[in-house]
């Protein structure tokens, strides 16, 4: 993995940035959430000022077969506006917290947006014909005098220049108290579930006026709440199951089948604690930022503050894989505490499945072979679940040139700075990678930085 | 809020208070860490009440660490002592009463002034003065068993003190639930700017990522090193350490 030659060593290139280039970061340019489509054709990322930018990937270009092809703007539109809850007396951050694109059915695309408290589906379709020829409207739209009109015409469709348009198609409103911090779809393509930090609710995409409320684990009496849902997936196979994640580190597996409420799990996914690591900040560092299935749906992934577990889920009492982050932030916990970087949520993502590798791979290794990410400095981590290799990047402008291959870096927890290292005090927390997205066919990746999207692909040669 | 051993240390120098103090933990900076590790997460839980409404995990990892600290100093033993102390009292009442002042109407009509971060300090400072000039003088009675009836800062029940703090905390948790249409007029008619202060100083601690200010209390990753400070600081110097910590000066 770091280049040493093996044949399935990826080799990561700068490919390309976009995002403002100065240090001054406008706080509505945050990124907050990245998602490719399942074609990987498309981008979307979303940010804390309730815009969706979608990039689109250039078709191949035939001339430049080194390179594939670059992702630009396709379509810019304000998803969610900063709201008021009145009875509350609170804002309502329209900063978009998931985007989760819908497989296409058709010309258009669909992708399901969130801010804290409201999911939208938007349709994002593309206009490049204009019908022309009207009989009682001028070209400009004008009405005619009708008197003038002394031949009829069939209007013609001409081309036009494209014209991407995103339209809000339903609006699931009013369905959450708390927070939204997961949006997932069903295998079933027909129902989707939105959870917050208490419950969890699904819905049918074309129902916007009712949600059913699955799990609700809000105490009768706030005072004793001591546990919140972190994160929430559907299965990416079996359209009943799905999971959450707790902010104790547990996870629970539930069964729609089972009962209307889901409130008594199917599965618990917990690691007992390891008594010589307590602290204080023991719960803290356990609660669990994010989880993803993995393709066959056989494992899932989980993101605590260091670590990445990857749980087989016929195995509840322990993950089967453990890959640390960046375990140098151990010793650091207080200082973390302090300036609220404890608490920020990184997630995590698998490779894209290559359908080449599937139908040659037996049962020997499942696909998702490769986990992926963030760190503060603006690094980036990457596992490789058969080798056992691990890798740390940057995703900074100074690897600028394409097809450079992205150098490895080291951080120095203790003793003696080895040059090219960079030691823990002198990591950057202001620089934080928190969302990254693998495109589902092609290793190419996508690593937001604060306010810049970096996307990477490996060497082709 | 200064810890007796600490006390001990410095006219004992090497003597090995272990097994002095029973249900105290033998390290005196450990006690003390953990003070501060208490008041930093209380004061975290008093800034989420914002504008915008406060992320309800964080909160309840804050609470819960806070809970982990209580329930230990209960065990240890030192949440009776450190809450018999008057000053030591009123500093986590204002500590974690701030928010509660900025909504009740009846606590505003007391007159009690939502302290700006600049007279907080001020009054941490000048009490813990005064504290240490108290426990300096009262460190001969402590070493009495506690259960001494003489003992005049256990005479003060200390279940009600537990249950003062509790309820502090469910408030915050009540007003996570259902903030009061007023409480937003409240926030800024009475409220000292200089509470904002307290919000963009510890902000700006956010965006000045040194590590150096929680040096000290790193130890505290791992409450099984005990070896970590045998210094003899002035009762004073910590006691600026600390506030360092939680101004960020």
């Amino acid at each position: 993995f770091l280049g040493a030659g093996g044949g399935n060593d990826i080799q990561w290139c700068f490919s390309q940035v976009k995002g403002a280039v100065d240090d001054d970061v406008a706080e509505a340019d945050i990124i907050s959430t990245v998602e490719f489509n399942h074609s990987g054709e498309l981008l979307a990322t979303g940010d804390k000022g309730g815009r969706v930018v979608i990039f689109q990937q250039e078709q191949e270009n035939k001339t430049q077969s080194h390179s594939r092809g670059e992702y630009n703007v396709y379509s810019t539109f304000q998803s969610h506006e900063p709201e008021f809850d009145y009875l509350k007396s609170l804002e309502i951050e329209e900063k978009i917290n998931k985007i989760r694109w819908l497989p296409q059915k058709n010309a258009a695309q669909f992708l399901l947006s969130t801010n804290d408290k409201t999911i939208k589906l938007w349709k994002i379709s593309e206009r490049d014909k204009r019908p022309e020829g009207y009989n009682l409207k001028e070209e400009d739209g004008r009405y005619r005098d009708p008197t003038t009109v002394t031949t009829l015409r069939v209007p013609v469709f001409r081309p036009m220049d494209l014209m991407v348009e995103a339209s809000p198609r339903r609006i699931f409103a009013n369905a959450h108290t708390y927070h939204i911090n997961s949006i997932s779809i069903n295998s079933d393509y027909e129902t989707y579930l939105s959870a917050d930090d208490l419950r969890i609710n699904l819905w049918h995409l074309e129902i916007t006026d009712r949600s059913f409320n699955i799990v609700d684990i809000k105490p009768a009496n706030m005072e004793e709440l001591t546990e919140v849902i972190t994160a929430a997936e559907f299965h990416p196979n079996s359209c009943s199951t799905f999971v959450y994640s707790s902010s104790k580190g547990t996870i629970r597996l539930c069964d729609m089948r089972a009962s209307a409420l889901c409130d008594r799990h199917s599965k618990l996914f917990e690691e007992p604690e390891d008594p010589s690591n307590r602290s204080f900040f023991s719960e803290i560092i356990s609660s669990i930022s994010d989880v993803k299935f993995s393709h066959s749906g056989r494992y899932m992934m989980t993101r605590d503050y260091l670590s990445v577990k990857i749980w087989d889920l016929n195995m509840e009492n322990r993950p089967v894989e453990t890959y640390q982050v960046h375990e140098y932030l151990r010793s650091k916990l207080c200082s973390l505490y302090e300036n609220d970087c404890i608490f920020d949520k990184f997630e995590c993502c698998w490779n894209g499945s290559d359908r080449q590798v599937e139908f040659l791979s037996l049962c020997t290794s499942d696909l998702s072979s490769i986990v992926m990410t963030g760190s503060y400095n603006n690094f980036f981590r990457m596992f490789d679940r058969n080798t056992k290799r691990d890798i740390t990047l940057e995703a900074s402008r100074e690897n600028n040139k394409p097809r450079t291959v992205l150098k490895p870096r080291k951080v120095c927890a203790s003793g003696k700075r080895k040059k090219d290292e960079i030691s823990v005090d002198s990591l950057d927390f202001n620089k934080k990678i928190l969302h990254t997205a693998w495109h589902p066919k092609e290793n190419i990746i996508a690593v937001a930085t604060t306010n810049n999207l970096y996307i990477f692909q490996d060497k082709m040669n | 809020m200064f810890v007796r051993g600490l006390k001990r240390k410095c006219f004992d120098g090497e003597e090995d208070i272990e097994g002095t103090l029973a249900g105290i933990k033998a390290i005196p900076s450990y006690n003390l860490q953990r003070q501060s590790l208490l008041d930093m997460s209380l004061v975290k839980l008093q800034l989420c009440h914002m504008l915008v409404e406060p992320n309800l995990c964080r909160s309840v990892l804050i609470a819960n660490t806070v809970r982990q600290i209580q329930e230990e100093m209960t065990q240890d033993g030192t949440w009776q002592m450190i809450n018999t102390q008057s000053t030591g009292q009123a500093s986590l009442d204002r500590l974690v009463s701030t928010d509660i002042l900025c909504r009740s109407s009846r606590d505003q009509a007391e007159g009690k002034h939502v302290p700006g971060y600049g007279t907080f300090n001020k009054d941490f400072e000048s009490d813990q003065a005064q504290d240490s000039s108290e426990t300096m003088s009262t460190a001969s009675s402590v070493q009495a068993p506690r259960n001494l009836q003489s003992n005049v800062w256990e005479m003060e029940n200390p279940q009600e003190n537990k249950g003062n703090f509790q309820k502090s905390l469910d408030q915050i948790f009540e007003t996570l639930e259902n903030k009061s249409p007023n409480s937003v007029e409240d926030l800024f008619s009475e409220v000292d700017n200089s509470y904002y202060d307290l919000d963009t100083m510890l902000t700006g601690m956010m965006s000045n990522t040194k590590m150096g200010h929680c040096d000290n209390l790193e130890t505290f990753s791992s409450p099984t090193n005990t070896a970590s400070n045998s210094n003899c600081k002035s009762d004073l110097n910590d006691l600026d350490h600390i506030v360092e910590i939680l101004v960020e000066s």
